[in-house]
C-alpha cells in the first residue's frame, strides 16, 4: 500500500513532520540578501575566520556556518530544511544521492574564475559531474588510510597489515564509522572498496580487530586528545587531519599510505535546492577553490589536497599536500569513494553493527 | 449535565474539569502523545517519507530484530547494564539518603543537599567529557594514583564497561536520593525510637521496619534510573570505547549514521515493550514491597 493512499492518518502524519519541518526550518530561512549560509564540519576551512572576513570585505556578503557531525547528518538537515543554506560540503560519494533527492542544483560555472583552474580528472569527475550538468565543485581532496605515533615507531610501516600486528594489539584507534570501517577492510583483502564481493573476508577482517583496537574515535579532537593521552600507537586517520594535527597541534603524528592502497575521498561544494542567494554561493565556492585562500590556510593551518591544480603548484616545495600528495592522486591504488545505495549502505552498518558486538563477547 | 450548579459544595461540572484539566491534557497531547504516535507509525513504514520518497507499511523491520542475533544480545547487555547501574544507585544512594534524612540536620543538611544536586545543573555532555579526563590515561586519577603508588602503572579505565558503569551512576545518582529520600523522612522517628525501645536490633530495625517503609522510593528511583540507562547512548559512545555499544547506541546509528528512522523507531519500542513487560512481571514483588 503506498504512502498517498493510507488516508487520514497517514495525511495527518505527513502534516505533523511537514509542520515540524516548517518550524525548524523557520529560523534559517529567514537569511538575508547580502549573507549567505553553509553547512560544514566543523573547522573545515570555509569557517577560518581570516577567510570568512576576506570574503565579506570583498563581496559584503556575510557568511553564517552550520554544522554538521555526519554525512547522513548533513543529509538529514538538506530534507528538513529546505532553503535554509546556500553552500553544503558534500562528500562526492554522496553527491549523486543528493541531486536525486533533489537537496542540490546545478551550478553554472559561469562567472566563477578558478573552476577553469580544477584539475581535470577532479573537476569532471563522475562523482560530481552527470547527467550533463555540475552538482559539485571539487574543492579538496584527500586519503583515508592510517597515521602513526612517531614515537612509537623506529620506522614507519609500509603495510596496512600493522593494523592487525600482534604487536600494536590493544594500541589501534579506529574510526566509529561503518563505512570506513568496510571499506579498510576491504583494502586490507584487496578488493574493490566500492562494489566488495567478498563479504566473509571483510567480516573476518572485522572481526580480528578484536584484540588490536583500544578506543572508537569519531572527531579530529578526539583523536588528537588521545594521542596526546598515548592511548594509542597508531590509528585510521584522514591526511589532512594528519597534516593538521602534526602543524597547529605540535603532535608526534605521521600520515601513512599503505602499499595496499588508501581510500581516496573527494569533498565537492554544492549549492542546494531553493538557495535564497545562489550568487552569494557561486562567489563563496570561487573563493573556497582561489588559490589566495588555499596557500594560506595549508601554509598556516594545515588543509586536505587541494583540486586546484595551480593552488597546489603554490604551496612550498616541502609541503605534504605538494610532496606526498601531489602524486598521490595518479598512484593506481587509491580508490575514490562511489556513490552508494541505501541498501548497501544499511548492510555495511548492520556489518560494523554486528561486530561491535562480536567485540563484546 | 452542564447546566447543574456550578458553584456550591456540589461536584465539579464536566465544564469546571475541563478547564481545570484541559490545559494539561493538551499540553500532554502535543508534546508526548502526537510525536510518540508519528514515530509509532514510522516503526511501520519502509522509508522515511520525507519529500519525494516513497514508503509502504510494513513489519519487516520489527521482524528486523529476531533475525539478526546481535539486537538481541545488544538488549539483553543493555538490560544488565541498566540492572548494574540501577543496583550501584541504590547500594551508595539509600544510605545517603538515610544519613541526609535521618541524622544530620539543619544548614548542614541542606549544604549537602545542595551537593546532591549540582551536578543536575550541568550539561549531561559536560559531566561525561570530564569523567574521560579522570579516567583517561595520563589523566587525573592515573596522575594522582601514581604519585602516591608509583609502582601501579597505567590503570587502563578508560574505554572499560567500568568506565561507562562510573559515569552513568555519577549521572543517575541523584534519582535515587531524591526519592529515597522523601520516603525516609516521612517516617516517624518515634517509630524507630519505639522498635529500639522494645529491644529490635539495627538489622531487625532496617529489614522490618526501614526498608519496607522506604521501598515505594526506592522503586521509583529504581524506575526513574533504570528505564532511560537502558536507552542510553552518549555515555556509553564516549566512554565505552569498544564495550560502548549498547541498544541505545544502535538506535541513535539508525537515526543518525544511516537515514533510518523506521528502524530506529521499531526498536525503540520493542526496547519500550519489553521495559513494559520487565514491569509487569515485577509488579506482584513491587506490590508486596509496598503493601
Amino acid at each position: 500500500m503506498g504512502f498517498a493512499r493510507q488516508g487520514a492518518a497517514g495525511r495527518a502524519v505527513q502534516a505533523v513532520v511537514m509542520a515540524a519541518g516548517i518550524v525548524l526550518g523557520m529560523a534559517p530561512a529567514s537569511a538575508q540578501a547580502d549573507e549567505i549560509r553553509v553547512l560544514n564540519w566543523q573547522g573545515y576551512g570555509t569557517d577560518e575566520a581570516w577567510a570568512v572576513e576576506a570574503f565579506t570585505d570583498k563581496t559584503g556578503i556575510g557568511v553564517v556556518h552550520e554544522y554538521f557531525n555526519s554525512e547522513q547528518e548533513m543529509l538529514t538537515k538538506l530534507r528538513t530544511n529546505p532553503g535554509a543554506y546556500d553552500v553544503v560540503l558534500i562528500n562526492s560519494a554522496y553527491t549523486r544521492q543528493a541531486a536525486g533527492e533533489g537537496l542540490i542544483q546545478p551550478i553554472d560555472a559561469d562567472g566563477m574564475a578558478h573552476v577553469a583552474d580544477l584539475a581535470e580528472d577532479l573537476g569532471n569527475h563522475p562523482n560530481l559531474v552527470f547527467d550533463g550538468a555540475t552538482y559539485g565543485v571539487a574543492w579538496v581532496w584527500g586519503l583515508t588510510a592510517f597515521a602513526i605515533d612517531t614515537q612509537d615507531f623506529a620506522e614507519a610501516p609500509a603495510s596496512i597489515e600493522v593494523l592487525w600486528s600482534p604487536e600494536h594489539a590493544g594500541r589501534v584507534g579506529w574510526r566509529d564509522d561503518s563505512v570506513e570501517a568496510v571499506q579498510m577492510s576491504a583494502i586490507a583483502t584487496g578488493q574493490d572498496i566500492n562494489d566488495p564481493t567478498d563479504w566473509d573476508a571483510i567480516r573476518d577482517r572485522l572481526r580480528a580487530l578484536k584484540p588490536q583496537i583500544r578506543l572508537l574515535w569519531s572527531s579530529e579532537n578526539e583523536w588528537n586528545q588521545f594521542l596526546a593521552a598515548n592511548e594509542f600507537d597508531l590509528a585510521t586517520y584522514w591526511s589532512g587531519s594528519a597534516a593538521r594535527s602534526a602543524r597547529e597541534f605540535g603532535l608526534p603524528v605521521r600520515f601513512v599510505i599503505p602499499e595496499e592502497g588508501a581510500i581516496g575521498w573527494l569533498d565537492g561544494l554544492s549549492i542546494p535546492a531553493g538557495a535564497a542567494n545562489v550568487d552569494g554561493a557561486k562567489a563563496f565556492i570561487d573563493w573556497m577553490i582561489d588559490p589566495a585562500f588555499y596557500v594560506p590556510w595549508d601554509n598556516n593551518v594545515g588543509a586536505p589536497a587541494s583540486a586546484n591544480a595551480k593552488a597546489n603548484a603554490q604551496l612550498p616545495e616541502e609541503a605534504f599536500n605538494r610532496a606526498v600528495m601531489g602524486d598521490a592522486g595518479k598512484l593506481a591504488n587509491v580508490q575514490i569513494m562511489g556513490p552508494m545505495d541505501e541498501p548497501l549502505r544499511e548492510r555495511i552498518l548492520a556489518l560494523w553493527q554486528e561486530t561491535k558486538a562480536y567485540f563484546q563477547e | 449535565m452542564a447546566a447543574q450548579s456550578a458553584g456550591g459544595g456540589g461536584r465539579p461540572t464536566v465544564r469546571t474539569l475541563a478547564t481545570l484539566l484541559g490545559p494539561a491534557y493538551v499540553w500532554l497531547l502535543l508534546t508526548i502523545f502526537l510525536p510518540l504516535s508519528a514515530m509509532l507509525y514510522f516503526s511501520f513504514l519502509s522509508d522515511v517519507p520525507v519529500g519525494a520518497r516513497e514508503a509502504e507499511l510494513t513489519l519487516e523491520n520489527y521482524a528486523a530484530f529476531f533475525e539478526r542475533d546481535f539486537y538481541r544480545s545488544l538488549m539483553l547487555r543493555s538490560f544488565q547494564l541498566g540492572a548494574v547501574v540501577t543496583g550501584l544507585c541504590l547500594l551508595i544512594g539509600f544510605p545517603c539518603a538515610y544519613i541526609l534524612a535521618k541524622s544530620i540536620k539543619g544548614r548542614a543538611r541542606e549544604a549537602l543537599f545542595l551537593l546532591v544536586i549540582l551536578p543536575f545543573w550541568t550539561n549531561a555532555l559536560v559531566r561525561v567529557f570530564s569523567w574521560t579526563m579522570v579516567l583517561r590515561g595520563n589523566g587525573v586519577l592515573e596522575r594522582a594514583v601514581n604519585a602516591v603508588f608509583p609502582e601501579v602503572g597505567p590503570l587502563g579505565l578508560m574505554f572499560t564497561y567500568p568506565a561507562i558503569v562510573v559515569g552513568l551512576v555519577h549521572s543517575y545518582l541523584p534519582y535515587m536520593i531524591l526519592t529515597c529520600y522523601v520516603s525516609l523522612q516521612a517516617i516517624d522517628d518515634d517509630v524507630i525510637d519505639a522498635a529500639r525501645a522494645l529491644g529490635a536490633g539495627w538489622g531487625t530495625i532496617l529489614r522490618r521496619l526501614v526498608l519496607p517503609l522506604a521501598a515505594p522510593g526506592m522503586i521509583a528511583g529504581a524506575v526513574l534510573i533504570f528505564v532511560p540507562v537502558i536507552g542510553s547512548f552518549m555515555e556509553p559512545r564516549i566512554l565505552g570505547g569498544t564495550q560502548g555499544t549498547f541498544i541505545g547506541t544502535v538506535i541513535e546509528d539508525q537515526f543518525t549514521a544511516v537515514f533510518n528512522w523506521p528502524l530506529g523507531a521499531a526498536l525503540s519500542f520493542l526496547m519500550l515493550g519489553f521495559v513494559l513487560a520487565l514491569f509487569a512481571l515485577a509488579a506482584p514483588a513491587f506490590r508486596r514491597l509496598d503493601g
